[in-house]
């Protein structure tokens, strides 16, 4: 309570950033993790110009950035809310499996899509149901839990791969992952992609113009604050488990059509430390209460442009973890600069 | 119908335990409509668990809550909000990431049918609830983020929030503490304004002198208990107060005989 009566007698010359300051302090974050993206890109196509900047390089890339897209943007909403998920891989592949099964038993690709995803969102609500009121922690309780669910799923397999390329003609296939020529250009946009664009916006919306993602970020922030205003703390922390079941879930129908109808049950597995890492490159931090999601969409660009790309820039195989270290090292030190964390 | 003996809010028998320590053994507490009560205690006394109950933080133990006459159950945070009563806690409840906007609409916010936000409305709101309780500055504006403000400026966001609800009750829980002196100014003011329209506050403070000034009745607790209550006219003088409550320090009872005859007008 300052400046009371009569503001402009005694006057505070204190005031007032620049729109520009404003717009970095309250997207810095987003900015980093932007600035890396064309970093990480800039040294690669300094080491390869014919290569980077050729559309056909960026088919492979185009093809398989959406999966990590969707995955991240979810967590975001997770880690936010104070929380941690380890238990997606596993539901990458169970919903693949529920997605597979669906089908083979003869449902059409989009009926069984949307089977999934409900498959997903119920998953989520048991995940999070153990975590909220099984008071033990997400972390703990969700590395358990990815062990367990992928443990039903082998067991269920029973070690089959199963496939089921007749609907490989389908209309619904075609809208998931079907390609597009881009212009006169050799470059081919594939559905997903789209798909998964359509996902960040959706995603940006709901974190930062939903009620949804505000009482998320208030959760996070401090929950016996947002308790005692009212919110729905256990609501929200299950819900949070619920955004990333649906986004696993996505992503287990995609990777089993991208794999052109072919269901590998451990195909979430290489996903858990790229999409983590896609999240902290991006700029959200660990602490929770803030994030962005379109610095997770860059992070997730940029972990997924590093393994191909520092081998197409001309980096032996072995510097690839090297490079991706040190990019993981150097963004958090930028976000650093952008903002500590306020008490 | 503006009478001063309504109880507008009731807590009954309230019992609270926290493991083995019991905060609050059967208190007991009337809030009239229309006045400003001064809800007294040494620290630990219980005041913040009693006014916490009132909010819905905390489920008694036993006892029972009463909003206008009914019986409150379940009474949770978001049901008191909703039966009118505003709480600015002693810890202030803010989220310190967020900026200042966000932190009034913490948990009420304005929104479309789908559950959008209404950025615009909630700025113009905020910026008028902050002109109208003095809030203003040239150093922070509605998209300021709050843990870049001061305890006093931070203390100006809760009071804003608890006045955005045209709440019937409002409960401040220590709002003077750590204030300056032009800030408690502003504070006591702003209990006046709160109660020259009509609506009810609880006040709890530990500078006695200050909620004298402010309060139309006194509410005392002593270790979880009741220990005396009165409308000012009972009390000589704050001193009177004072030295009830130094006798209750002392010797874990008040002399209640000194009190004066209450005077029946109702708190103008
Ligand atoms: N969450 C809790 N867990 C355990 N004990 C608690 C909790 N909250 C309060 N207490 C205990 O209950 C008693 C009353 O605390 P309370 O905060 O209500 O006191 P108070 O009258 O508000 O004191 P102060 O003037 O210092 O704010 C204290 O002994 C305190 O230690
Ligand atoms: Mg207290």
């Amino acid at each position: 309570m300052t400046d009371a009566a009569n503001p402009e007698s005694v006057a505070d010359r204190r005031g007032g950033q620049s729109g520009w300051n404003r717009f970095y302090r309250k997207n810095g974050r987003a900015l980093n993790a932007f600035l890396a993206l064309v970093l990480v890109w800039s040294v690669f196509a300094v080491n390869n110009p014919v290569l980077f900047l050729n559309p056909l390089y960026y088919n492979a890339f185009l093809f398989s950035v959406p999966a990590t897209i969707f995955l991240t943007t979810s967590l975001v909403f997770v880690i936010v809310s104070g929380e941690l998920d380890l238990a997606f891989p596993s539901v990458v592949g169970a919903a693949g499996g529920v997605f597979m099964y669906s089908v083979v038993l003869g449902v059409p690709v989009i009926p069984a899509f949307l089977l999934t995803l409900a498959f997903g969102a119920l998953i989520g609500v048991g995940i999070g149901l153990i975590v909220v009121y099984g008071r033990i922690s997400s972390l703990v309780a969700t590395l358990g839990l990815n062990f367990f669910i992928l443990g039903i799923v082998n067991l269920l397999a029973q070690g089959r791969t199963i496939s089921a390329p007749h609907a490989m003609d389908s209309f619904g296939y075609t809208l998931f992952v079907g390609k597009w020529q881009l212009f006169d250009t050799t470059l081919r946009i594939p559905n997903h992609f789209v798909w998964s664009l359509a996902w960040v916006v959706f995603c940006y919306v709901l974190f930062k113009y939903h009620r949804f993602g505000i009482r998320v970020q208030l959760v996070g922030d401090n929950t016996d604050s947002a308790r005692e205003m009212g919110i729905n703390i256990e609501r929200i922390r299950v819900s949070v488990f619920i955004v990333s079941g649906i986004a696993a879930a996505i992503t287990g129908a995609l990777l089993v059509q991208m794999a052109n109808m072919v269901w590998f049950p451990t195909s979430g597995k290489a996903y858990l430390l790229i999409a983590l890492a896609a999240l902290f490159v991006g700029g959200t931090p660990t602490w929770g209460g803030v994030g962005t999601i379109f610095g997770a969409f860059f992070g997730a660009m940029t972990v997924t442009l590093i393994p191909s790309g520092a081998v197409g820039a001309g980096f032996a195989g072995y510097w690839t973890d090297f490079i991706f270290g040190l990019v993981i090292i150097l963004t958090m030190i930028a976000h650093r600069f952008s903002g500590a964390r306020v008490r | 119908m503006v009478s001063g003996q309504d109880p507008i809010v009731e807590l009954r028998n309230i019992v609270k335990r926290f493991g083995s320590v019991e905060a609050l053994s059967g208190v007991s507490m009337a809030v009239r409509k229309g006045e400003v009560l001064g809800l007294l205690g040494d620290n630990g006394a219980g005041k913040s668990t009693l006014i916490k109950t009132l909010a819905g933080v905390y489920a008694p133990d036993q006892g029972e809550v009463i909003v206008k006459g009914e019986v409150r159950r379940p009474w949770t945070p978001a049901a008191a909000r909703d039966a009118g009563v505003e709480t600015v806690f002693q810890d202030r409840a803010l989220a310190p990431q967020h900026s200042i906007v966000t932190n009034i609409f913490m948990g009420r916010e304005i929104t479309n049918a789908v559950g959008l936000l209404q950025v615009k409305k909630q700025i113009d709101e905020a910026n008028r609830l902050m002109r109208e309780i003095g809030f203003t500055s040239k150093v922070f504006n509605p998209e300021s983020t709050v843990g870049t403000l001061s305890g006093g400026e931070r203390q100006g966001v809760a009071i804003a929030r608890a006045l955005n609800n045209e709440a019937d009750v409002i409960v401040l829980d220590e709002p003077t503490t750590a204030l300056s002196l032009t800030e408690t100014q502003k504070v006591f003011r702003f209990v006046e304004a709160v109660k020259a329209s009509g609506r009810t506050v609880v006040f709890i403070g530990h500078n006695i002198y200050h909620v004298w000034d402010v309060a139309d009745r006194f509410f005392v607790i002593d270790r979880g208990k009741e220990a005396f209550e009165g409308a000012k006219s009972a009390f000589a003088g704050a001193e009177h107060l004072i030295e009830m409550m130094h006798q209750l320090a002392e010797t874990g009872r008040a002399d209640t005989t000194t009190l004066l005859e209450e005077t029946l007008e109702p708190p103008e």
